[in-house]
């Protein structure tokens, strides 16, 4: 899947599962979700069982960091470097 | 100022008679002037905060007002029970031994955690034992869990848990917290009684509790107390050894299970002093020299504690309005 599409299939989920909007200006791709209360613990781990059903892409327990998971951004980059 | 510190770290040395005084002082003015019910209805586990809650509330009000509970189910230690039961007796309070297994197995929760473990584990029975451990906290990692067996001949495998199958086990091991509740208030709608709820600071800070479980209560008389100021508290109301020198547990899982290893980052010494450092406005190199680790996981500890508060703001709420509604009488 293009970088493109996993950006809007991450945005969608996030919209509208912890936002409940399809307004897209609600989402910045650089804001951390966990410092701007969008997601907390429970929601990153939601979020790992998302990106294991969807792109297939399983989170070592070492990846279980925010710099890989903590905003659209940071995910990209970590998608991105696991289908290198 | 008493000279007994119980070991205390300094920063959380405080005065216990006075202290005692205080509390019990506004149990009775509580009691009656917001809660207008006449007695206390506690349940006992026969760890530190029931049985120094269930000795405040017997300071207060006497041993005739204050109603006992013990509530094992098999998952329960049988230690857990004995502590309850000499605590009563010491005491002098009326109680009553009502076993929840039945309950618990006529909700399902048995089956619910067994089927859910199986997701993990296909061969788990149950006489198998098992328990639920966190990682992730000190190495600034998303905190995530892994389920721990063990099969009749005693041997331990370990697997990390995924999210559904996690969120099932606490579900159905969290009717245990609110059948409990459910027979507590049962019993102070009889006597006309309140509930008391048990959580020290660091359970009430970091939400260690069930919603509408272990944290619904009518009172919380040590939640302003740390967890190392309660069991200094239990040696200076002099609460029996047994109970002043067991080890904080959930006794929850059938597997021994210490509270650190299931929700804490660190042991509760020093959860307690990282908690009064972040209260404080301790830095990070502050809290590393204070209980010994590298400023590195201090930072770690202190992000853990936010990350807590935050994902369990939520058991803390009561129900929201969509517009608040003012009553007055």
């Amino acid at each position: 899947m293009s970088n493109t599409a996993n950006e809007q299939l991450l945005r969608n989920f996030i919209l509208e599962n912890y936002l409940f909007t399809d307004d897209q200006s609600k989402l910045d791709n650089a804001n951390s979700f966990l410092d701007t209360g969008i997601l907390d613990s429970m929601g990153i781990l939601e979020l790992i069982y998302f990106l294991d059903e969807e792109l297939s892409i399983k989170v070592e327990t070492d990846e279980m960091v925010p710099a890989n998971l903590d905003s659209i951004n940071n995910l990209l980059g970590f998608i991105e470097k696991k289908t290198a | 100022m008493t000279d007994n510190t119980y070991g205390l770290d300094p920063v959380l040395a405080i005065d216990f008679d006075k202290e005692v005084e205080r509390i019990t002082g506004r149990m009775r003015e509580i009691l009656s002037g917001e809660l207008h019910r006449r007695g206390f209805v506690i349940a006992m586990s026969g760890g530190i905060d029931s049985s120094v809650c269930a000795a405040l509330a017997v300071k207060a009000l006497g041993p005739k007002k204050v109603f006992g509970l013990l509530m094992p189910e098999q998952d329960s230690s049988s230690t857990s029970g004995d502590l309850g039961k000499l605590l009563a007796e010491h005491l002098g309070i009326e109680y009553t031994v009502d076993n929840i297994a039945p309950a618990l197995e006529a909700l399902g929760c048995y089956q619910w955690r067994d089927d859910a473990i199986r997701d993990v584990f296909p061969d788990y029975t149950s006489d198998w034992k098992n328990k639920i451990i966190i990682e992730g906290g000190l190495d600034g990692k998303i905190n995530h869990f892994n389920v721990v067996v063990e099969n009749p001949a005693g041997e331990r495998f370990e697997k990390i848990l995924p999210l559904k199958s996690y969120l099932t086990i606490v579900a159905a091991t969290n009717n245990k917290q609110r059948v409990r509740k459910t027979l507590e208030y049962f019993h102070a709608d009889r006597f006309n009684y309140a509930v008391i709820g048990t959580p020290n600071r660091l359970e009430y800070d970091q939400g260690f509790f069930v919603k509408n479980g272990d944290g619904s209560a009518d009172i919380k008389p040590i939640s302003h107390l740390y967890k190392s100021q309660v069991y200094a508290m239990a040696k200076h109301l002099g609460l029996p050894d047994a109970i002043c020198n067991s080890t904080p547990t959930t006794d929850t899982y059938s597997l021994e299970q210490g509270q650190d290893e299931f929700y804490f980052a660190l042991p509760y010494k020093k959860m307690d002093v990282a908690v009064w450092c972040l209260n404080n406005g301790k830095s990070e190199a502050e809290l590393a020299e204070k209980i010994e680790i590298t400023e590195e996981q201090a930072k770690f500890v202190y992000l853990d504690i936010l990350s807590k508060r935050r994902t369990t703001d939520y058991l803390h709420k009561k129900a929201v309005q969509v517009e608040p509604v003012e009553l007055s009488f």
